[in-house]
């Protein structure tokens, strides 16, 4: 167990190491002065200079990535080029909307996935079975967006219950942030519980055909029973595996939501920052977000071997 | 308490509650599809800062009205010598930044010589470059020593870039601006919105308002429903494509056309042969035609322009029939430049629509004429760095959208590469004029030059497309200079 940990976790270490190194050269190559961006076309060639020394743009590569790496592991990301705040304070900022937003769409998710994919597999080749997969299909097959748009026009322009977009802050009330929050969790849930009520179903399937499954229901156990309490344990693991990755999509490739419903959140955050070369924060947000990924896998690593005890012992 | 007392006093109440119903709103909510990357109109060229604080937040000594004219500001008078390089100002008194300090010459100073430093970082440092001294009288006097006339210099004191900062909170303006305006900077939830609330202590007439909160809605497709739900009151320019006449025919809004500072141009590289021929400018100009790109572009909005001037300017003079649309012409033009078989030429377009949708059609046009376009898309960065700044280009589409900036074809080095002395000489001459009547009539020489030599393809002014609630009055209806200008904004019933 102990060197199964250690193994984990010198990968995830030597995988945000490359990462960086990934995401400087990237970000040096891509074209653009920031500055120049930033003043625009009527700039004095001075003032660009100015503004380039002032950004720190004039010293040598090597310089400015052992900076930065040495920076973020003291939790200093730098500042950004535009909006000339810490990166780390744009980021809480964003994070305080994105991570909320992937929680409850991800409960969201669960909370119907499961049960739907239980029912299906529960009546496999029957017509319970067609009509769930049939709304999954469907679920997994439209465009979150323009499902997203319907949602507004139902919720937001008829009935007026919710705000049409927009982000309120945490500081305007619990309440209204969760309004606001309402929809778009919604339109990001259904097409993610979509696909793991199909994964739920065929592990779900798989583990039916197993041979402790037709003791447990020769002793007598009923087949409700059977499903809840030995099957649906032992399908965790595909499970786990799909909500770890679609944990890490729902916190960062949510752009095209956070656009529809204007959110502040993350996935905007890189996007302006991409198109104003603002590259300190595409580094420090793409860095975090590659932190997160390989945390969460890490955690599903653990996780499966909390659910399947036979892991533990290797 | 007797019966009536009762009554009396209900009804009293019903009244107040009334009137309190009655009164007129005084929050409003505008969207704006771009998040300004900060806060300091003096240290940055996104439209977006001063689309929220111009006028609003900081006052230049003159500002510019929504007609584009010249009107006082902070200064309330001013005088010319006769030879036209010093200028006095005379400034209101009992003026107070939002911090509580006082404004006086010696903030006038500070803010001219900040932007015209060696380590300014200003985007319109031009603007300042003919200002040879500042000196701050009295308090309430100013006195700018020109190294030459310039006839713009009032104008060019009312640009967004020109407001007066002090200097206890230039430093900071970008996170929390600090202005002398009719409202006051409150908060900027970042992504979100930037809220503004009146300023009790203004020295001028007090605006309507209370409260303003410019909401970021970047989608257009989101835009819509923030629209009809009620929760944005006010898009002072609205990416509306298809769904104008949707909202057109809505009684609870109020849609406004007006035209804006930006010249739609085809940038053609003046230096690189075969552009460098005349004729071939010519035949380019003969095989655009504007109505189409309009109508494909700009969704059938938007004026078409013969020369870099906007129509709403008086000095404007119309020379869209320099070159019609004449394929035969064109072509014939292209024999004689000696490329009767046509040529291949590249066109990079940056991301924004007018440009991407225009260039489709401008590029099937020219087709028509023998002219193949190879279209590369770039993003902003991309087309500032290999456009702009290196001029590695054909032909590329952008408005510029700076106002009165006619004379950027009389900078050196500047990426159309054109160069004639007799348009220098107008400009020239104009940079010394400040009599109105003889100002119009050199402009007019120098759209006309411009326009003979089809320097660019000139295609159309951008417009402004204004969308409010039918009950809001005070808004612009052209952007003469990029700003939404609160300060005459009101609710009626």
């Amino acid at each position: 167990m102990t060197a199964y940990l250690a193994q984990r976790f010198l990968i995830a270490v030597a995988t945000l190491l490359v990462a960086s190194l990934v995401v400087f050269a990237v970000l040096e190559v891509l074209p653009g002065d920031p500055a120049r961006l930033m003043l625009g076309i009527n700039a004095t060639p001075d003032a660009v200079e100015a503004l380039r020394e002032q950004m720190g743009l004039n010293s040598p590569r090597p310089v400015r990535y052992l900076d930065w790496v040495a920076g973020m592991l003291s939790l200093d990301f730098g500042r950004s080029y535009t909006y000339s705040v810490p990166v780390i304070d744009l980021v809480a900022e964003r994070i305080a909307v994105s991570l909320p937003l992937a929680l409850i769409s991800l409960v969201l998710s669960v909370a119907i996935a499961i049960p739907v994919g239980a029912f299906a597999a529960q009546r496999r080749g029957r017509a319970g079975d067609a009509v769930a997969m049939g709304a999954a299909q469907v679920g997994v097959a439209i465009p979150n967006f323009w499902f997203a748009l319907l949602l507004i026009y139902l919720f937001a322009v008829w009935l007026r219950l919710v705000p049409a977009g927009g982000f309120p802050g945490w500081s305007a009330g619990v309440w209204p942030a969760l309004k606001a929050l309402f929809l778009p969790a919604i339109a990001l849930a259904l097409p993610q519980a979509a696909i793991l009520a199909r994964v739920t179903r065929s592990a779900l399937i798989e583990t039916l055909g197993e041979d402790y499954i037709r003791t447990a229901r020769a002793k007598g156990l009923p087949f409700g029973a059977v499903l809840w309490r030995h099957a649906l344990r032992n399908a965790l693991i595909p499970m786990l595996t799909i909500i770890g990755l679609q944990f890490s999509f729902l916190l960062a490739g949510t752009i095209i939501i956070e656009n529809v419903f204007y959110l502040p959140g993350l996935g905007r955050l890189i996007f302006q920052a991409i198109t104003q070369r603002d590259l300190i924060v595409v580094e420090g947000v793409v860095m975090l977000l590659v932190a997160t990924v390989v945390v969460v896998n890490l955690l599903v690593d653990l996780s499966y071997a909390i659910v399947d005890p036979r892991l533990r012992t290797r | 308490m007797k019966p009536w007392k009762t009554f009396a006093a209900a009804a009293t109440l019903t009244a107040l509650s009334a009137s309190a119903a009655f009164a007129a709103r005084a929050d409003l909510v505008l969207g704006m599809p771009l998040e300004p990357p900060h806060l300091d109109p003096t240290a940055g060229a996104a439209a977006a800062i001063d689309e929220i604080l111009y006028a609003n937040v900081f006052e230049g000594l003159t500002r510019i009205g929504p007609s584009g004219e010249v009107l006082p500001a902070l200064a309330e008078s001013w005088t010319v010598s006769d030879d036209g390089k010093t200028y006095t100002f005379k400034l209101h008194g009992n003026v107070k930044f939002h911090d509580g300090s006082t404004f006086d010459a010696e903030d006038v100073k500070f803010t001219l010589d900040r932007a015209r430093a060696a380590d300014s970082t200003n985007a319109q440092k031009g603007l300042f470059a003919a200002i040879d001294a500042v000196e701050a009288v009295d308090p309430t006097t100013v006195k700018v020593a020109l190294k030459n006339p310039q006839g713009s210099f009032l104008y060019n004191m009312g640009w967004g870039d020109a407001v007066i900062v002090a200097p206890e909170s230039a430093a900071t303006n970008k996170e929390k601006p600090v202005g002398t305006g009719p409202f006051r900077f409150d908060n900027w939830a970042k992504g979100s919105a930037i809220t503004l609330v009146k300023n009790p202590d203004y020295w001028g007439e007090p605006a309507s308002l209370d409260r303003a909160e410019f909401r970021i809605v970047p989608d257009a497709a989101a835009a819509i429903p923030a629209l009809l739900s009620g929760d944005v009151q006010a898009f002072p320019n609205m990416n509306v494509g298809d769904a104008l006449p949707q909202i057109q025919s809505d009684p609870r809004f109020k849609v406004v056309i007006g035209a804006t500072e930006g010249e739609t141009v085809l940038s053609t590289n003046n230096k690189k042969p075969p552009f460098d021929q005349l004729k071939v400018r010519q035949a380019i100009a003969h095989a655009i035609d504007r109505k189409a790109i309009i109508d494909g572009a700009s969704s059938g909005l938007g004026t078409p322009i013969g020369s870099h001037f906007s129509p709403a300017n008086k000095a404007y003079v119309d020379l869209t029939g320099t070159y019609p649309h004449d394929i035969a012409k064109a072509k014939a033009l292209l024999k004689e430049a000696g490329l009767e078989n046509g040529f291949s030429a590249t066109l990079k377009l940056p991301p924004v629509a007018y440009a991407r949708d225009g260039g489709q059609i401008v590029a099937s046009q020219l087709r028509e004429v023998g002219i193949n376009l190879e279209i590369i898309p770039v993003e902003w960065a991309d087309w500032l760095s290999q456009v702009f700044t290196e001029k590695n280009y054909d032909l590329s589409i952008v408005s510029h959208t700076e106002p009165n900036d006619i004379d950027i074809y009389a900078r050196k080095d500047y990426y159309f590469n054109y160069d004639n002395p007799a348009f220098d000489k107008v400009i020239e001459e104009l940079n010394l004029t400040s009599d109105d009547a003889k100002r119009s009539e050199l402009y007019g020489q120098a759209q006309k030059i411009l326009a003979d030599d089809a320097v660019n393809g000139f295609l159309f002014e951008l417009p402004k497309i204004g969308i409010w609630d039918a009950k809001v009055e005070g808004l612009w209806e052209n952007s003469p200079i990029q700003a939404n200008d609160l300060t005459k904004v009101k609710w009626v019933d």
